[in-house]
């Protein structure tokens, strides 16, 4: 029997670029899932789609904003903010988001991120954490655990990683939060709610890349990171926590807390007018 | 009291000052950049008049930002630019790339020093000529004007606009120090005369999906280009793409975008070239000189024409593309070609690349300007 057709057409199609499937991702990828989540919020939040604009950088979460039918700017390797930033101030009326990962935004495009946070800056940054180079097959970076293995650490991480959250808080962003690739709900309520509030957002949302980070850490499967993520992630609300709580360190039974840690009012960024005399 | 945007009269004005009041007049509104010798000026100038005339001035973390920044500027419609020197300009290169291959028109000013590296910031230089030309990486064709004076640094930054605009590429002024903190007259025009080319618009509506971003639809090899926020639901990459503006990481498209890249520019030299000649007619030794040191040279040119020598000066108010035809047709009539420049033989090696003969060098690597005297030298060895 043929099952019964039960939609025509997809709620997200008008969001997606058709034309553009397959996309890159491996299998087991985290990107997809949180592109969902960021078209699904731009469904829900009533704004029309021409005046919604995504930037990316390079890497894997770079190709996002290929995907979006929307206008669409994949720009150079961490310059992703800079470029979001003359978007925005050149037209204010847009909702400018950047989707981009880890390496693009903290190691190349980390001193962007840290100004565009002190300027407080009206975009909304969906930062994507698998915690390695992906694209380029499994390098260690800036957000790589301690201890954990890359092609270019092959004896461990020797170094201490950023803790994004907490750096996002120090430099003054109005909203920051943390999630995993299985808190679908939570970052999608999280980009909907940074949409309708003024200044600099970051969702951290921690990602699987079993080909990438995973082949070279004993985590090969998606769906087994994905139990990791289930089974300890701890939601901690408001900023009653410590800083060294937000340390990942994905080998011991250290919890992984998720949840909002920042959510202020601070003034965003807005250039000098001169009062017509 | 708010200033208007055109400040219609005569001027006494510094050389960085007259830029951005050029950038005003052409009706920049954004300006992005990070202070640096001898361009600073600029910027300062423009924080204070910018928000005069309901325009955005943004001092960014360094000049990887200020690029990338003035680039989604100019995505979302805006006329972009900022304002460096060499050490400025190396680190803006990256995404000068991005603005040539996502075909998105600003302007870079580079107001130049003495260098490599830090050099001499307070003093001038003519060596980032062909860091202008040849810096980002790959294959491309870029826009370059090098103004004379302080009245050149306010017109041809109206130029540099209209151009990258017309063509959709980024421009940079090559002006150099001595110009940029030299103080001279300066006229500027009523607004009503002062030249505004727009940028080209799609001639589809944002609804017909059949739009295609990148699609060559005239003989000037331009798309037309749709802004962020208009509807049209654009990609933009910096990955070799089709004329959907989706990659494809095929040879063929590769070599038809680039070639394309290169040949919108090349193709239309003749509208973007702008050069000055003085006593060219009967000249049998040109001298060819651009910005600060245009002014020894025609000085040079003078005092051999009172000793008898009929020398002229082909003066390169736009540098990039090169004026091959121009110096191709003098190669008929002409001796003796000489280059006055203030670096080591950049734009000499150009002519004799053109002229296909040894070009005399008048060359010094930059800190001072090169005087009248030794440009005179070389016009009456040659002469000999």
């Amino acid at each position: 029997m043929k099952p019964a057709i039960v939609a025509e057409k997809h709620p997200l199609d008008d969001l997606i670029r058709a034309d553009r499937m397959p996309h890159i991702w491996c299998p087991g990828c985290g990107v997809g899932i949180i592109m969902r989540c960021y078209a699904q919020a731009i469904l829900d939040s009533g704004i029309p789609l021409e005046k919604h604009i995504i930037v990316s950088g390079i890497g894997c979460s770079g190709r996002v904003a290929g995907y979006m039918k929307l206008d669409s700017y994949h720009t150079t390797h961490g310059r992703a903010i800079p470029f979001a930033t003359g978007i925005k101030l050149a037209n204010p009326s847009l909702t400018v988001s950047v989707f981009s990962g880890d390496g693009d935004l903290a190691a190349i495009g980390g001193n962007h991120l840290i100004h565009a946070a002190r300027r407080n800056i009206d975009l909304k940054v969906v930062c994507i954490n698998n915690f390695n180079f992906g694209m380029t097959g499994g390098q260690v970076g800036p957000t790589t655990p301690k201890g954990a293995f890359g092609t270019t650490a092959p004896y461990g991480c020797l170094e201490q990683p950023f803790n994004l959250p907490t750096l996002l808080k120090a430099c003054g962003a109005n909203f920051v939060s943390r999630w995993t690739a299985i808190h679908v709900r939570q970052v999608k309520d999280d980009i909907l709610y940074a949409f309708s509030k003024p200044g600099f957002a970051f969702i951290e949302v921690l990602a699987p890349c079993p080909i990438g980070f995973g082949k070279s850490n004993g985590i090969d499967d998606g769906l087994e990171e994905m139990e990791m993520y289930r089974d300890r992630s701890v939601l901690i609300q408001g900023e009653t926590f410590n800083d060294e709580d937000l340390v990942i360190d994905l080998r011991s039974e250290h919890p992984i807390y998720v949840g909002r840690f920042v959510d202020r009012d601070r003034p965003p960024f807005a250039p000098a007018k001169v009062v017509q005399s | 009291m708010t200033r208007p945007a055109v400040l219609t009269g005569k001027h006494f004005m510094h050389g960085d000052h007259a830029c951005a009041e050029g950038a005003l007049a052409a009706g920049c509104r954004f300006f992005a950049g990070y202070p640096i010798t001898p361009s600073t000026e600029i910027a300062e100038h423009l924080a204070a008049r910018l928000p005069e005339v309901d325009g955005v001035f943004i001092q960014m973390e360094d000049e990887l930002a200020s690029m990338a920044t003035i680039l989604g500027a100019s995505a979302a419609g805006a006329r972009s630019m900022t304002a460096t020197s060499g050490p400025g300009l190396s680190l803006m290169l990256e995404n000068l790339g991005l603005g040539v291959m996502l075909e998105l028109p600003t302007l870079v000013v580079d107001v130049m020093r003495g260098s490599p590296s830090t050099g001499l910031p307070t003093l001038p230089g003519q060596s980032d000529v062909m860091q202008a030309r040849w810096g980002s990486h790959g294959d491309f064709a870029i826009l370059a004007y090098s103004p004379w004076s302080p009245q050149e640094m306010f017109d041809l930054t109206i130029l540099s606009f209209n151009m990258a605009d017309r063509y959709r590429v980024p421009a940079i002024l090559l002006a150099d120090e001595v110009v940029g903190h030299m103080v001279e007259k300066v006229i500027i025009p009523p607004e009503d005369q002062i030249e505004h080319l727009s940028r080209k618009k799609p001639s589809r509506q944002a609804s017909d999906d059949n739009f295609q971003p990148y699609l060559v639809e005239n003989a000037d090899l331009v798309p037309p280009l749709a802004h962020a926020g208009e509807g049209y639901h654009i990609h933009m990459t910096g990955l070799t793409h089709d004329e959907r503006g989706y990659p494809d990481m095929t040879a063929e498209t590769h070599n038809r975008l680039v070639t394309r890249l290169f040949e919108k520019i090349q193709k239309n030299a003749d509208d973007i070239i702008r050069v000055e000649g003085y006593e060219l007619d009967d000249a049998r030794i040109v001298v060819v000189a651009y910005g600060c040191t245009a002014r020894s040279a025609r000085s040079a040119v003078l005092q051999a024409r009172a000793k008898g020598i009929p020398a002229g000066l082909l003066r390169l108010v736009s540098i990039w593309p090169f004026p091959e035809k121009i110096i191709r047709e003098l190669t008929q009539n002409v001796d003796h070609f000489i280059v006055a420049e203030m670096n080591l033989g950049q734009i000499r090696l150009e002519v004799e690349r053109v002229a296909h003969r040894e070009v005399k060098g008048v060359h010094h690597a930059g800190g001072a300007m090169i005087p009248p005297e030794p440009i005179l030298a070389a016009i009456e060895e040659v002469a000999k």
